[in-house]
């Protein structure tokens, strides 16, 4: 007959994430008291009522995806109303605003962003030109794109133009600090190597440096036309054209079946964008 | 090494003749799309305004200094409610990111053919949709207020972090997985001892990246009605109080600038 041996000593216990006690229990009773007055507050101030008066109208919006309203149209009066291609036709028309307004802000970004890159290098830049691209780049990206293109629409007017101008800006923050990031992390045996041949400065940066960075360059331009294209559909909520502004009109009439549509379109293009410039990437790097 | 000869001298070439045309092509076709989207939206604008730009800038430059610093009463109150709807919205998030992540992990999925592919969808289609567009959803379903914009703020980050948790779950090191099957351990506890450990960091350090991305984005919901800063900011440019504008936009950097050093801070502590 066995019995259990007794354990010596002290049972083993899993190691905390944070070692030091003080700290941990710190964390954890500072986490437990913002919670109960984060979530008081928030709590507080909903309309319960007319949470529970709108769920019919959330039912309503997740019916509208099945069918998505081409279809459903189809379905409800056997034909196609007029109507409904007047829809189609706005929905069309917005998707190509955002679709232009993708491209030309990426490449006016990249062209923009690879000085501003440049300059915001430690190891190439002198230090004037650092902090001067350093606080361009900051100051592109603290702000949302929204209230950049709130600013945009007001000095530029209604439509793509602004929407076109606030994508490129945003693009410069991301390009420009990924690159130059790129840029101080090189190996500057080459670029010294380069240099050593009695190059000038822009042969130099088109022998020794670009090279270096140009495969993750390509990566990170590709990737930012992806997110270009899901934020070309948010400027259109403040007036910068694209399809937004189709969305936004579609919530406004709650005419939840066109948005189910406008939203099933957004998922598929970035779906698609995002699964052909991923390959692409694959086949650079 | 492609080399060209030039006058009985070999000159050297970085690329062969093929591959540089391809090159030049496709930078022609890159050009052709600019010049074409470009034309739709040249159409599409009012060049009058465009040229009038300059004045209207300066004249709202103008009116926007000095910052109405007396405002800033006024503005504690959307502050913290902006702050909660990020926090809570990141919490809110990771409850459903990680069951959704561990679905999602080719490593860890119950079933790849069938519920891989419905994680998958659930992680793009929160990723593509912009949690503005959430908040316009839930504002116009739940009602206005800071309890859509936290809702819109978790949907929008659901895809982000399970995406990449489930990478960081698959990058995981299956030996170590492997001795604690060899003890016996039921598929929780492998899940607790053997994985669990080796994904924590990552998780912390996503955690506290997107917190930071969520402050930025909950500062401009109140434009659609969902809570916030944004709020005050959409009322005074609906009354044009420039001074008003300025104070916020201060703020609103301020929020971004501490939020982004304390993420730094918890993430070099971490890694």
């Amino acid at each position: 007959m066995t019995v259990a041996a007794p354990t010596i000593g002290r049972r083993w216990r899993k190691p905390p994430l944070i070692r030091n006690a003080n700290l941990r229990w710190g964390l954890y009773i500072g986490a437990a008291v913002y919670f109960i007055l984060a979530s008081y507050s928030i709590l507080a101030d909903v309309n319960w009522l007319r949470v529970y008066e709108g769920l019919p109208r959330g039912a309503k919006f997740v019916g509208g995806f099945f069918p998505p309203f081409p279809f459903a149209n189809i379905i409800e009066t056997g034909g196609f109303e007029e109507l409904a291609a007047q829809r189609l036709i706005d929905i069309g028309d917005g998707l190509i605003e955002s679709l232009t307004m993708t491209v030309t802000s990426t490449v006016i970004g990249i062209i923009i962003s690879v000085p501003i890159g440049l300059g915001a290098a430690r190891n190439i830049a002198p230090m004037p030109v650092y902090l001067f691209c350093r606080g361009i780049i900051a100051i592109s990206r603290s702000f949302q794109e929204v209230i950049i293109a709130i600013f945009f629409v007001a000095m530029f007017g209604f439509g793509p133009f602004a929407g076109m101008l606030t994508l490129s800006f945003a693009t410069i923050g991301f390009l420009s600090k990924l690159l130059a990031e790129d840029i101080e992390s090189m190996d500057p045996g080459q670029a010294e190597a380069i240099r050593a041949t009695g190059s000038r400065w822009p042969q130099w940066i088109n022998y020794g440096v670009q090279p270096q960075v140009m495969p993750r360059l390509i990566g990170l331009s590709l990737y930012r036309l992806d997110i270009n294209f899901r934020e070309s559909s948010v400027v259109g909520i403040v007036g910068a054209g694209g399809i937004g502004s189709t969305l936004l009109t579609a919530f406004d009439r709650y005419e939840y079946s066109t948005a189910a549509t406008i939203l099933l379109i957004i998922i598929g293009i970035v779906f698609f964008a995002e699964y052909s410039s991923g390959k692409i990437r694959a086949r650079l790097q | 090494m492609p080399v060209r000869v030039e006058a009985g001298v070999k000159v050297w070439q970085r690329r062969d003749r093929n591959k540089q045309l391809a090159i030049w092509g496709g930078w022609f076709a890159v050009v052709l799309l600019f010049v074409y989207c470009w034309q739709i939206i040249s159409v599409n604008t009012t060049w009058f305004f465009v040229w009038d730009s300059p004045r209207v800038a300066a004249d709202i430059a103008s009116r926007m200094v000095p910052p109405r610093w007396e405002y800033i009463y006024r503005i504690w109150d959307p502050l913290w409610d902006t702050i909660n709807i990020a926090t809570l919205g990141t919490v809110l998030a990771l409850f459903m990111a990680v069951p959704v992540a561990f679905l999602a992990a080719r490593n860890t999925t119950p079933n790849a053919y069938i519920v891989r592919p419905v994680a998958l969808f659930i992680i793009v289609s929160s990723r593509s949709i912009n949690s503005l567009i959430w908040a316009l959803l839930l504002v116009s379903i739940i009602g206005p207020g800071v309890f859509a914009g936290t809702i819109a703020i978790a949907l929008r980050s659901i895809g982000f972090c399970a995406k990449l948790l489930y990478e960081a779950i698959e990058e995981i090191d299956h030996t170590q997985v492997e001795a604690i099957e060899a003890t016996g351990a039921s598929r929780w506890q492998i899940m607790a001892y053997g994985i669990v450990p080796q994904i924590m960091p990552a998780f912390a350090g996503i955690t506290v990246f997107r917190w930071d991305i969520n402050i930025r984005e909950s500062t401009v919901l109140g434009l659609v009605g969902a809570g916030g800063i944004g709020l005050q900011l959409s009322s005074s440019l609906n009354i044009l109080a420039w001074p008003q504008v300025t104070l916020i936009l201060i703020a609103i950097l301020a929020t971004v600038l501490v939020s982004e050093w304390v993420s730094a801070k918890v993430r070099h502590a971490i890694i």
